[in-house]
């Protein structure tokens, strides 16, 4: 089984890109006959000497022959024993970064090729930066024209001295520095005896055995939907092309957005079921219940996964109108496609230099750094994290060209953004959204007592600190969510588990709860801090039966005396002091205000 | 994945996003090997559900018969939706493949293709075609975008990066979709081979009877070919490695009667294959790219 490598050839004008690729195709007899004849019979007709001219072998369109240059990205094919190849020919010529981009996006490894005489240049900074950009991580340097320098070592250690300083910051996974000249063939399918000193592989040979393999990048699983697949009311399957990592039958998986959550029925890839599925195959999935994925969704196990309406990008500009702060566009970002805004140029960066520099506009082939906002919520990730959702580009909505392409750097933090953990959004995260610590402050006590004014106190104050709060009390609970419970015991210790459910949803959504209920009984109280954990901060509101109903301020306690209410805590049902909680406050001499104080400061609010 | 399994992904990737993405598609449909491949990932790329989308096959009424035969079988046998266009304004005119020279491609496949996309409104039409086959496909996109005059404009062709494909379209405007881009001929019979995938008999190697014309073997398919007079109708042991029109589609001798040895045959074989596909002939080296400005595939 051979393998594909995808690479690109990259250089300034007059390089020799065109001439090296030709020249290996040629080299190799890896040339149809006819395509020989007539590149044989091109050359003879374009150049004077009568040899031939290997780089019109790679040059096509019109247009360009007349100018002489490459305007494009040509692919070229071609295989050997062990591999199969697909070459990008990129340009060299400075205004035509943008097809350089396309080719880099498409390719697994860059041939960067220099002159021996010139050694690095502009132009070869540039090249890197947009190979990086675009996520290229194994590189050869290819120097040429080394004939033009009588292959000098010298000359080599120079130019290989000058690539190590270039990427060494980088993040590269192989790179290799050939000495080659590629009108002459020297070190391209074999090793050139002009360059003793060259203890390195020739070309070729390093095309055919490098390991460019993905497969080990990342655990876990992601899938984003193209589509969904139903063609009858038995079958709902979900279409894509495995992102990340490798999936089961049985695994489960989480939809995003939706974080619902559901097992793997079946993997068909392609036509065929399979057990086990992974990065790279074209697959439907289907799930052993009905739950929200459509065209956009991702389909993950175990992946972190950003869901938000802001992050901070790199972008390459490819349109000939200008980025201007503000302008809408459409973003296509894996499988999804949002309108969006550019709402932020930080700055541009020197292709050369890969200085920041100030901007308020950027023009085509300029690289920038900029914010950009969404719509709605978006499913994303850094680039270097996840590929296809770290990867976008930017449509014109006018003319519907493509106007940019970029990467997610990062999720722009403090402003809309949630973020996804471990495929769940985590309590931490709303949390930091919020900016605060959330609990459960549990007030009990007898009726009367004074647990309301002080909760209602509390919640005032924590308003006031800006913090996010909900105050739970009979009024809300009693007349809504349990409406339908008695007084009878039984009903009071499911009254009581409801509140401690809803406070700790309310708790997983970041938001301080104040429960001010009687909770009587001790192990209807032991429930709750079963249900809440850590949350639960238990605040006994100490006043004596006789003030209470001295207070008696609905005129309850004279009801219950009176035989009226049934289970009327203190009267004819009991009530069980707290032993071990966290706040005791007493309300005879003790002002609402100073228990505030006093809960604030016991509880470190 | 080997080589194979990723250029079927790919393919599938952009089928599925063509569906996903565009209104109105359909997949062009020549009857020959690499339509058989693009039906082969279509019936694959939405199973168990049928390909979501109509063939078209745009006759110039001089196609082998075989070839008809052959379509009309895999359309009943995939339950496809199979639409047939034949430019009958073109066949009332008089054109033909024999006397007519190059306006007969010009009227009965580029001017009938315009118009069957027209007719029925599609606003994304798959095709067969490779970045190996000319050099100037070397550099067409995988969605090549067409103007209401369905006209290529090679300067205005949308970057494609990563797996991003920008299928937006104005009122009007059609894309041209190719998954095989990145495959070789090579890689299309192997992955033939790999798959098993019917294709049209007349890759196979049989006594045909045939002329010998400007160097290439010419099979007499029906009476309406005409003989010139130093020109003998020889039964010949030949093969077809593409098909289109008989009287412009050169044979080659050969005795590979089953899958593998063609596969054999191809792979050993020197010469690319649009050498017998006489299109290119006229208008040398640039045809295929002035032709594509036009409209043609």
């Amino acid at each position: 089984m051979k393998e594909l490598l995808k690479f690109i050839t990259c250089g300034s004008v007059d390089d020799g890109k065109s001439t090296l690729i030709g020249h290996m195709l040629y080299d190799a007899k890896l040339l149809f006959t006819d395509q020989e004849q007539s590149l044989k019979l091109d050359s003879m007709v374009g150049s004077a000497d009568g040899n031939i001219d290997y780089s019109l072998l790679l040059d096509g369109l019109m247009a360009e022959r007349e100018q002489g240059i490459t305007i494009d990205v040509a692919y070229r094919y071609f295989s050997t024993e062990k591999r199969s190849f697909i070459v990008a020919d990129t340009p060299g010529h400075e205004e035509y970064t943008r097809n350089m981009a396309v080719g880099a996006s498409f390719a697994d490894l860059a041939v960067l090729l220099m002159d021996a005489t010139k050694g690095v240049v502009v132009q070869t900074r540039r090249h890197l930066r947009i190979c990086a950009l675009m996520g290229i991580r194994h590189y050869v340097f290819a120097i040429n024209k080394m004939d033009l320098v009588d292959y000098s070592e010298e000359r080599y250690n120079e130019i290989k001295a000058q690539i190590e300083k270039e990427i060494e910051d980088m993040d590269i996974a192989t790179a290799a520095i050939i000495p080659v000249s590629a009108t002459e063939g020297d070190n391209i399918n074999v090793k050139s005896d002009r360059t003793p000193w060259y203890d390195g592989e020739a070309l070729l040979s390093i095309l055919e055995n490098v390991d460019v393999d993905r497969a080990s990048e990342g655990e876990g699983f992601l899938l984003p939907v193209q589509r969904v697949c139903r063609p009858n009311r038995t079958f709902r399957g979900f279409e894509g092309e495995i992102s990340m990592g490798s999936v089961r039958i049985g695994d489960e998986l989480t939809s995003l957005p939706s974080g619902e959550t559901a097992k793997v029925s079946g993997i068909l890839l392609a036509d065929k079921e399979v057990e086990e599925a992974s990065i790279g195959n074209p697959v439907t999935i289907s799930l052993d219940r009905e739950i929200d994925v459509s065209r956009g969704c991702v389909l993950a196990k175990d992946v972190e996964v950003n869901l938000g309406r802001e992050f901070l990008a790199q972008i390459l500009w490819m349109d000939e109108v200008k980025l201007v702060r503000g302008r809408n566009y459409y973003l296509k970002l894996g499988t999804q496609t949002l309108p969006v805004v550019v709402s932020d140029i930080r700055y541009r960066i020197d292709v050369n230099t890969g200085e920041h520099l100030p901007a308020d506009e950027i023009e085509k082939n300029a690289l920038a750094v900029c914010e950009v906002s969404v719509g709605e919520r978006i499913l994303f990730a850094p680039f270097s994290k996840i590929r296809d959702l770290g990867s976008f580009i930017l449509i014109d909505r006018v003319t519907n060209a493509t106007a940019a392409c970029g990467i997610v750097l990062k999720a722009e933090r403090n402003k809309r953004n949630l973020s996804w953990q471990q495929v769940d959004i985590d309590r931490q995260m709303r949390e930091e959204s919020l900016g605060q610590k959330a609990r459960t402050i549990w007030f009990t006590g007898l009726s009367g007592s004074g647990k309301s004014a002080i909760g209602n106190s509390l919640e005032k104050r924590l308003h006031s600190l800006g913090m996010h709060t909900m105050l739970l009390d009979g009024d809300n609970i009693r007349m809504g969510l349990n409406r339908d419970l008695s007084f009878s015991e039984a009903d009071r210790a499911e009254n009581i588990r409801r509140i401690a459910e809803v406070a700790r949803l309310l708790n997983e959504a970041g938001i301080i709860v104040i429960t001010t209920f009687i909770s009587p009984l001790r192990t209807d109280r032991h429930n709750a801090r079963t249900i809440l954990g850590d949350s639960y901060n238990e605040v006994y509101v100490n006043t004596p039966l006789a003030i209470c109903e001295e207070r008696d301020v609905k005129g309850l306690y004279k009801r219950a005396r009176a035989g009226e209410i049934e289970f009327f805590t203190g009267i004819n049902s009991p009530y069980d002091v707290p032993r071990h909680a966290d706040v005791v406050v007493e309300t005879v001499n003790t002002s609402i205000e100073d228990n505030v104080d006093k809960i604030m400061k016991e509880l470190k609010l | 994945m080997d080589h194979l399994d990723k250029l079927e992904a790919e393919a599938i990737y952009i089928m599925r996003e063509t569906v996903a993405e565009c209104e109105k598609p359909v997949m062009l449909y020549s009857i020959g090997k690499d339509s058989s491949v693009m039906l082969h990932l279509a019936l694959k790329a939405f199973y168990p559900e049928k390909p979501p989308f109509p063939f078209l096959h745009v006759n110039t009424t001089y196609k082998f018969k075989e070839m008809i035969a052959f379509r009309d079988r895999m359309a009943k046998e995939h339950g496809l939706e199979m639409l047939e266009y034949i430019n009958e304004e073109g066949l009332s005119r008089g054109v033909n493949p024999f006397t007519s020279g190059a306006a007969y491609t010009d009227v009965m496949k580029t001017e009938a293709l315009k118009k069957a996309l027209k007719l029925y409104g599609f606003t994304a039409a798959f095709g067969g075609g490779r970045r190996d086959e000319e050099k100037s496909r070397a550099k067409e996109r995988i969605c090549s975008f067409r103007d209401e005059n369905q006209a290529w404009n090679p300067k205005a062709q949308r970057p494609e990066l990563w797996k991003l494909f920008n299928m937006r379209l104005h009122q009007g405007e059609s894309v041209r979709i190719f998954p095989l881009s990145n495959w070789t001929e090579k890689d299309i019979w192997m992955y033939i081979q790999r798959e098993n995938i019917e294709i049209v008999s007349l890759y196979f190697a049989a006594e045909r009877p045939c002329v010998r014309r400007d160097g290439q073997i010419i099979m007499v398919d029906d009476d309406r070919m005409p003989i010139g007079e130093d020109e003998t109708v020889e039964n010949l042991k030949i093969r077809f490695r593409t098909l289109g029109c008989y009287p412009l589609t050169g044979g080659v001798e050969s005795n590979a009667t089953t899958l593998d040895e063609i596969v054999a045959e191809t792979l050993a074989s020197v010469d690319s294959e649009r050498t017998s596909l006489i299109i290119d002939k006229d208008g040398g080296e640039a045809s295929m790219e002035k032709r594509k400005r036009e409209g043609y595939f």
